[in-house]
Formats: C-alpha cells, sequence, structure tokens
C-alpha cells in the first residue's frame, strides 16, 4: 500500500479487492449522498450557489482539522486545539474592533498566541511527560475561559482589509476554501513526499522503533503539537474574516467535529492512517450529509447527531481497516 | 494413548487473498501426547493455530472434534477456551502497564472471587505457582522490568494454569522457547511432560529441531501449507526433518567461520547500568563476537546500554577516533558513530507491523531517497525491492505490510534495514529468535560476510549452539559481569553451555542441560 494517491491508484495488485472497496468507501458514499440529495430536493441542492456556499462554509473546520492531524499522526491528541482556534479569533475582535488595533499587528498577534499556546502544550506533554490527552483537556477548558475573559460579546465589524481577503471570490468559492485547500496539499506533500512525513507517521505507529533507528521522537511530537496550534490561529483569524464578526462561542464547539473529521478521514484514501486526502473528503461528506438535511428541513440537532455518529463509525472503521490490513498474509 | 484423540482437525485450509496458505492438513493430537508441528516460517504452521484459536475462520470443508465431540467451526476465541483449548503466542499477549500478578491472574479472578480480589492470598499464590515453574520474580514487579525471557516465562505459566484440571485438555504452544536457553527450555519441558502424563495432549510449534527430536511423541512437518511427512516416537532425525522441511538436502547447517579479524574498533569500557555490573570488551574489525548468559546475568542488557537505548550507570565507548561516555549517549549519537541495534523485541523495538515492508525496510536510510528534499518513492521502492530479493525475503513484495510477513521474513527485512547504513559495529540481540532453520542459515550467512567485508559484529544469544558455529569470540557473562571468554578450540557449544551453568548452583530450579541430539 502507498501512501497517498496516486501511487496507491496506479499501483496493480497492491492490496486485494476489500482493500481497494475500504479505500473508496467514503468518496463513494459521498457521491451517493449527493445523488440522493439531488433526488429529493432537485431545486434547493444541486445547484452551483449550494455546493459554493458548503465548500466555503466548511472550510474553516477543515482547517482546524488538517492541524489537529499533525498531532494524531505522531500519536498525540490536542483537545486544545478548537479552543486555540478561538483564542486567536477573539483576540482579532478584541484587538481590532473593539481597541481600534489595525489589522496587521492583530494578525501577527492572534498567530503568536496560537504559537505560545502551541509551545506550552508541547512544554507540558514531551518535556513534562504528561499524556497529551489530559495536558490539552486542561489547556482547552483555560483557553476557552480565558477567551471569554477577553471578550464574552459577539463584537464586528472587523477590519474591511481581512473580510473582503477571506471572502474574496474564485469561481463562487471564498478565499478561505482555497487556503483550505492548499493546506491540504501541502500537508498531503509533508505526509508523502518528506522524510519528515514518514517519521511522524513511525513516531505514531511505533514509537520504541522510531526511537531506535534515530528519529527525533520528542522534537516531532513538539513540532507536531505546535504546527498543529498555529495552522488553529490562522483557522481563527480565517473565521474572523469570514464571518465579519466575532463571537466566542463559534469555534469550541467545532472540536468534535474536527475529530469526527480526522478519524473519518482516516478510514479512505490511505485506510488506517490519519491522511490529508482522506480528510477533506470526510469533512465535506459531513458537511453535505447535513447540509442536505437542513434543506429537508430537519434542523438543530442533527449536526450533533451526525457528527457524533461519525467520530464513532469513523474510529470503529479505521480500527478495522488496520486489523484487516495486518491479517491480509499468511 | 487413548483412542479418541483430545482434538482431531481434518481438512484445514486457508486462503488469504486468492493465495492459499494451508491446504487439507489433518491433524490429531490424543491424550498424553506431545505433537510437535514444524516446517520453515511461512509454511503455515502459525495459520493453522490461529484457526485453532478461532482467530481465522477456516475455508469451507473443515471439521473439527474435541474428546469426540464434533465443534462448529469457525470457533470464536471464548468457545477455543471453553472447551480447552489454551494457547501461548510467540507475542504472549502480555499486559504491557500490568504486574507480573495481574497478567498472571487476568481473566481469573473475576469470575473466581467476586467483585473482590483477595491480593494478599492471590500474591502469596501466585508466588508459589512463580516459583513452582522456576520463574523468580516479585509478583508486584511491573511486568515493564522483566526480560524477554521472564516475559515467555509468565505467558506459559498463566496458560499452564488456566488449563482445567479435570478434563484432558490441549496445550498450544507457539515457539514458546524461543528466547530460552537450552537448560531452562528442557526444565520446562519438563513441566510440559507432566502436564501431558496427567492426561492433556500438547501441540507445540518450535524451530529448535533438537527439542523436538527429544521430547515429541508425534512429529509432523509442514511444507508451503501442506503436510509433507508424519513421524512417531522416535523414527525422526535433526537432518531429516530438515531435509523433509527445506524439500531438499542441505550440505552444510551452517557457513564456515573461519576468516581472521583485525584491528580495534570500537573499545567498550567499565560499562554498568541495571543489571550490568561492569563490561569492558574491545571489538576488532571483522569480528563477530557473541554475548551469552543465563536470563538477566547481562548479556542481554548489553546491547541496549551501549546504543544508548537504556540508560547506563557508567562506561565510555571508543570508536572511530571518539570516546563518548556511555551515560549520555542516544540512539541517534549512537547511529552518527557507525552503530546500529537490530533489537531482539521484533513488535515492540523492532518492526511497525502495519506499515509496509519498505516503509521498514527504509527507515534508518530514508535521507538518501529525499532529493532536494522531495522523497523519490519510486526509488526508495526500487532499492527496497532490490534488497529484499537479495536477502531473499519472500514474497519480494515491498508494499506488503510488514505483519503479513512470517518471523523470519520480517528479521531478514530489519536486518537489511542496518547494513544498508554499513555500521561499522553492528549489534543483535537474538537475532534468530522465532526463525526458521532456512532463515537462520541465511541471516548467519549474511552476518558472515557482512564481517568478512570488514564489520564488526555483536550477537547477544542464549543460543549456545548458534553462537559457536558463527563467532569467533564469546563472553560469557555471569551477575553482570563477563566470567570467561571463549575462542579458537575452545569455542564449542558444550563450552559455552558449561560455563554459562557454572552459576547454576546459586540459582534454585534450573535443572541439568538438556539431552542435545547431534546435528
Amino acid at each position: 500500500m502507498g501512501s497517498d494517491v496516486d501511487t496507491s491508484i496506479g499501483s496493480p495488485g497492491k492490496g486485494s479487492l476489500g482493500l481497494l472497496a475500504s479505500r473508496f468507501a467514503l468518496p463513494v458514499a459521498w457521491l451517493l449522498l449527493i445523488v440522493v440529495f439531488t433526488f429529493l430536493q432537485p431545486d434547493l441542492f444541486p445547484t452551483a450557489r449550494n455546493f459554493q456556499s458548503v465548500l466555503s462554509e466548511r472550510s474553516i473546520l477543515l482547517i482546524l482539522t488538517l492541524g489537529m492531524l499533525f498531532g494524531l499522526a505522531a500519536g498525540e491528541y490536542d483537545l486544545s486545539i478548537a479552543a486555540t482556534m478561538g483564542l486567536s479569533f477573539v483576540i482579532v475582535g478584541w484587538l481590532n474592533v473593539q481597541n481600534d488595533w489595525p489589522i496587521e499587528p492583530t494578525i501577527v498577534l492572534a498567530l503568536a498566541a496560537a504559537l505560545l499556546v502551541g509551545v506550552v502544550n508541547a512544554v507540558v506533554i514531551v518535556v513534562l511527560d504528561v499524556p497529551s490527552l489530559v495536558a490539552t483537556l486542561g489547556m482547552g477548558s483555560v483557553l476557552a475561559g480565558l477567551a471569554l475573559g477577553i471578550n464574552n460579546l459577539i463584537v464586528s465589524p472587523v477590519a474591511p482589509l481581512l473580510v473582503n481577503l477571506a471572502r474574496m471570490k474564485i469561481g463562487g468559492l471564498q478565499m478561505v476554501f482555497f487556503v483550505a485547500l492548499a493546506l491540504t496539499i501541502a500537508t498531503w506533500y509533508v505526509f508523502s513526499y518528506t522524510p519528515l512525513g514518514r517519521y511522524i507517521y513511525f513516531v505514531g505507529a511505533g514509537r520504541n522503533v522510531a526511537r531506535l533507528t534515530g528519529i527525533r521522537v520528542d522534537a516531532i511530537r513538539a513540532g507536531t503539537l505546535i504546527t498543529g496550534s498555529l495552522i488553529a490561529g490562522l483557522g481563527g483569524v480565517l473565521l474572523a474574516g469570514r464571518n465579519g464578526s466575532v463571537d466566542p462561542n463559534i469555534a469550541p464547539a467545532l472540536l468534535l467535529p474536527a475529530f469526527a473529521g480526522a478519524f473519518l478521514g482516516s478510514t479512505a484514501i490511505n485506510p488506517g492512517r490519519f491522511n490529508p486526502w482522506g480528510t477533506f473528503i470526510a469533512v465535506y461528506f459531513l458537511a453535505t450529509g447535513i447540509n442536505g438535511l437542513q434543506l429537508l428541513k430537519i434542523t438543530g440537532w442533527v449536526e450533533q447527531v451526525f457528527f457524533g455518529a461519525a467520530l464513532v463509525i469513523g474510529v470503529v472503521f479505521s480500527r478495522l481497516a488496520r486489523r484487516a490490513l495486518e491479517r491480509g498474509g499468511s | 494413548m487413548a483412542e479418541v484423540p483430545v482434538v482431531d482437525a481434518r481438512g484445514f485450509s486457508k486462503t488469504f487473498s486468492g493465495r492459499k496458505v494451508l491446504t487439507d492438513v489433518d491433524l490429531a493430537v490424543s491424550s498424553g501426547e506431545i505433537h510437535a508441528l514444524v516446517g520453515p516460517n511461512g509454511s503455515g504452521k502459525s495459520t493453522f493455530i490461529k484457526i485453532l484459536a478461532g482467530y481465522h475462520p477456516p475455508d469451507p470443508g473443515a471439521t473439527l472434534a474435541v474428546r469426540g465431540h464434533p465443534v462448529a467451526l469457525p470457533l470464536s476465541a471464548a468457545t477455543a477456551s471453553h472447551i480447552g483449548l489454551s494457547f501461548v503466542h510467540q507475542d504472549l499477549g502480555l499486559f504491557e502497564g500490568g504486574t507480573v500478578l495481574e497478567n498472571l491472574l487476568v481473566g481469573q479472578y473475576r469470575t473466581r472471587f467476586g467483585w473482590r480480589v483477595p491480593w494478599r492470598s492471590e500474591r502469596a499464590r501466585a508466588r508459589g505457582v512463580l516459583g513452582e515453574y522456576g520463574l523468580e520474580v516479585d509478583p508486584d514487579a511491573p511486568l515493564a522490568t522483566l526480560t524477554d525471557v521472564q516475559r515467555a516465562l509468565l505467558a506459559i505459566v498463566r496458560a499452564l494454569i488456566h488449563l482445567p484440571a479435570s478434563e484432558s485438555a490441549l496445550l498450544v504452544l507457539d515457539e514458546p522457547t524461543a528466547r530460552l536457553p537450552h537448560d531452562s527450555a528442557a526444565e520446562f519441558f519438563g513441566r510440559v511432560r507432566a502436564i501431558a502424563d496427567r492426561g492433556h495432549a500438547v501441540l507445540f510449534v518450535s524451530h529448535r529441531l533438537d527439542e523436538v527430536v527429544t521430547l515429541a511423541n508425534r512429529v509432523t512437518v509442514l511444507r508451503d501449507g501442506r503436510i509433507v511427512a508424519r513421524h512417531r516416537a522416535t523414527d525422526f532425525t535433526v537432518r531429516g526433518l530438515v531435509t523433509e522441511m527445506l524439500g531438499f538436502e542441505m550440505e552444510q547447517l551452517y557457513p564456515d567461520q573461519n576468516h581472521g579479524y583485525g584491528e580495534v574498533v570500537a573499545s567498550i569500557k567499565e560499562l554498568s547500568g541495571g543489571v550490568v555490573r561492569r563490561f569492558d570488551a574491545d571489538c576488532h574489525r571483522g569480528e563477530i563476537l557473541g554475548l551469552t548468559g543465563l536470563i538477566g546475568m547481562g548479556h542481554d542488557a548489553v546491547p541496549y546500554l551501549v546504543f544508548g537505548a537504556e540508560p547506563a550507570h557508567s562506561g565510555t565507548i571508543e570508536i572511530a577516533g571518539t570516546t563518548i561516555r556511555l551515560t549520555s549517549i542516544t540512539p541517534r549519537r549512537a547511529m552518527s558513530l557507525g552503530m546500529g541495534l537490530l533489537p531482539g523485541n521484533r513488535s515492540r523495538d523492532s518492526a511497525v507491523g502495519e506499515a509496509t515492508a519498505r516503509e521498514n525496510l527504509t527507515l534508518a536510510t530514508l535521507q538518501r531517497y529525499a532529493i532536494g528534499g522531495r522523497l523519490r518513492r519510486g526509488m526508495e521502492r526500487k532499492d527496497a525491492q532490490a534488497q529484499m530479493a537479495r536477502f531473499e525475503v519472500a514474497p519480494v513484495d515491498p508494499e506488503a505490510i510488514m505483519a503479513t510477513f512470517s518471523g523470519g521474513n520480517q528479521q531478514k527485512t530489519l536486518l537489511a534495514k542496518w547494513l544498508a547504513r554499513r555500521p561499522q559495529l553492528l549489534i543483535l540481540d537474538e537475532p534468530w529468535h522465532g526463525v526458521d532453520v532456512g532463515a537462520k542459515r541465511q541471516i548467519m550467512r549474511l552476518l558472515s560476510e557482512a564481517a568478512s567485508d570488514g564489520m564488526t559484529i555483536v550477537i547477544s544469544s542464549v543460543e549456545a549452539a548458534d553462537l559457536a558455529e558463527v563467532c569467533h569470540r564469546v563472553l560469557v557473562m555471569r551477575r553482570g559481569e563477563v566470567a570467561t571468554a571463549l575462542a579458537g578450540s575452545d569455542l564449542t557449544s558444550a563450552r559455552i553451555s558449561e560455563q554459562v551453568q557454572l552459576d547454576t548452583d546459586t540459582r534454585t530450579s534450573v535443572g541439568g542441560s538438556g539431552g542435545r541430539a547431534s546435528q
């Protein structure tokens, strides 16, 4: 099995029919979903406008999920990543909207805050040896509280420069979508086409093996956590631009959807591994499902149910995929 | 022997992704019988056992009877255990985070004692049981502090105490002695013999054909998934079994080891740490140096201390013109100084089972394929394929998942990983653990070739015969120190065993040397 799209599709005789099926089950399910909603809502669903809106709207979630992917690939959970995004988001509102800072230093400070969170997480987890699940659970609560302390109101308007940039449209799609797409491609390149990506995978899949092969395990663990935080910070800034306002309650709610996207994504394209294209498909598969149901006037509760179920199913299937791989021979 | 076998398996076949790995295997084990199942890696032994354990469903057409009663296939793991099939697998299945006692009692105390575990009495009972099987460890010791050999023993003890006392049961041992010294293997098989004499049936898979010859009442030989020979009582010899397993006569079991060696390449001084109290050694260019001893006497700890995998208390190594303190050496630093380590615990320290063979093989040399920051995967794949072909890994498929290869093929792949770096000093811990005679011979040949090319090789192992064959010099460790160095005409399997044994009077319940058949 290759570890990226093109070689794995193109190489003959790699794996069984079952593996091929699991590789493309999610993309096929996505297409089926589109067909079903097209049939049920022929007027509202299959319009360019609707697709453009879904792709743009969920691109912030995709960015957050990609940030989370780095830590997950190296075997570290970052439960504070949504709150990190929330912190950067709120800082934009606080400095730019409430205190009339120019937007450029505001962005720098928002990103610096995210970076600082990543560094603190890395020190606690890697240097002080606290399990990442516990360390970032606490950090997430600290950050969510801090964000509310800084500003617990919805504030607007965010500087037009940032708003116009984030909402700039190319082919009907907002700039944020292209940022998410570029980030997907960059992550894919790192994961599949650099030694670093391979090392990250081995640190996650066999930490002892990595250590005994001279890989700088701790540096990679710290690096993935910090990278994830920075990407979350970028997501927070873009969210402020895309929304034009800052609502401190939005970001923390994206934690579970991001996990759902990452785990569901690990069942596709390269089953059993956290991979950016699987993540891309998973996030938009979920977005399409929710969008279709909303158009059918099934709203409110459906998002929570959908993301929650996707997380559990994603974890189940990624385990099954891994087991199938290991049992695939004699 | 009883007329009705304890286990009677008929027509066991298994196909993986269109490839038939087991064809129509019939096998019956009777009460009081020790039945050996032998065959090269990939011959289908593990698959057969995994079907019995309920891990793989068999292809349609298989039947199974236990004590004369038909049993529905596929089995579930729970059914297998319920009808008296007990297993000790190569990977042992121990709980890393637990203590010895917790591992010993897993699955037992809950049903037996209701909600409360009477730890005090359990601890006393555990101490008794462990002592009975010659495992002198504190029941409260964390599993992580046990050596690999102690772990193997613990898994075996656990399987033994789980056998029902009343009915005839089947104890399946899948390479249980792979890491035991011959003398404790003999001791262990004494226990197994006693269990068989009580009316149980024992099926064991072992690569140690001398044990098979000494112990088994019956032998079934598998090759390419088919039964090629069945023997009863004592109508078999090591040489005959090897020929049957390989399908051709092997002129010479081990390569000749008579080339000389050169100047000192690495000099280890005053190393201590863990069970090692003091270790000094000079390793020469082109030399294969063996380290051996009883469990916990230090030879098995030295490789990890030298490579920086475990913290040393004191010591230095002089290599490549520099002297490094072993208290601060890391694997990364050791590698940059031209060292390599092939660890003994394959699944924990050496291979990532869910990654591909290619990814495992190239991990230590990955930078070679990164040109301009970009990984040239075509190049990497071609290289991995060439290495696998050269090391006779089967199948030669770099994209196959590591866990789907047999133990011997995994080990050859991992040896290729380290040899590709062309280290000055390659250290190996139990390199032929769980490896069949064919693969063992290849590994020995590859190591000999590497040494002839000027590499320095250190092998830590409890296999006296293998060390005598492949090494130029063997250091026997006792109580954390080098007690004897054997070389030249002194370097024989018997001399090594004797030197290892000199310490046994201070240890309880380790019996005399096992009956070793000539090779």
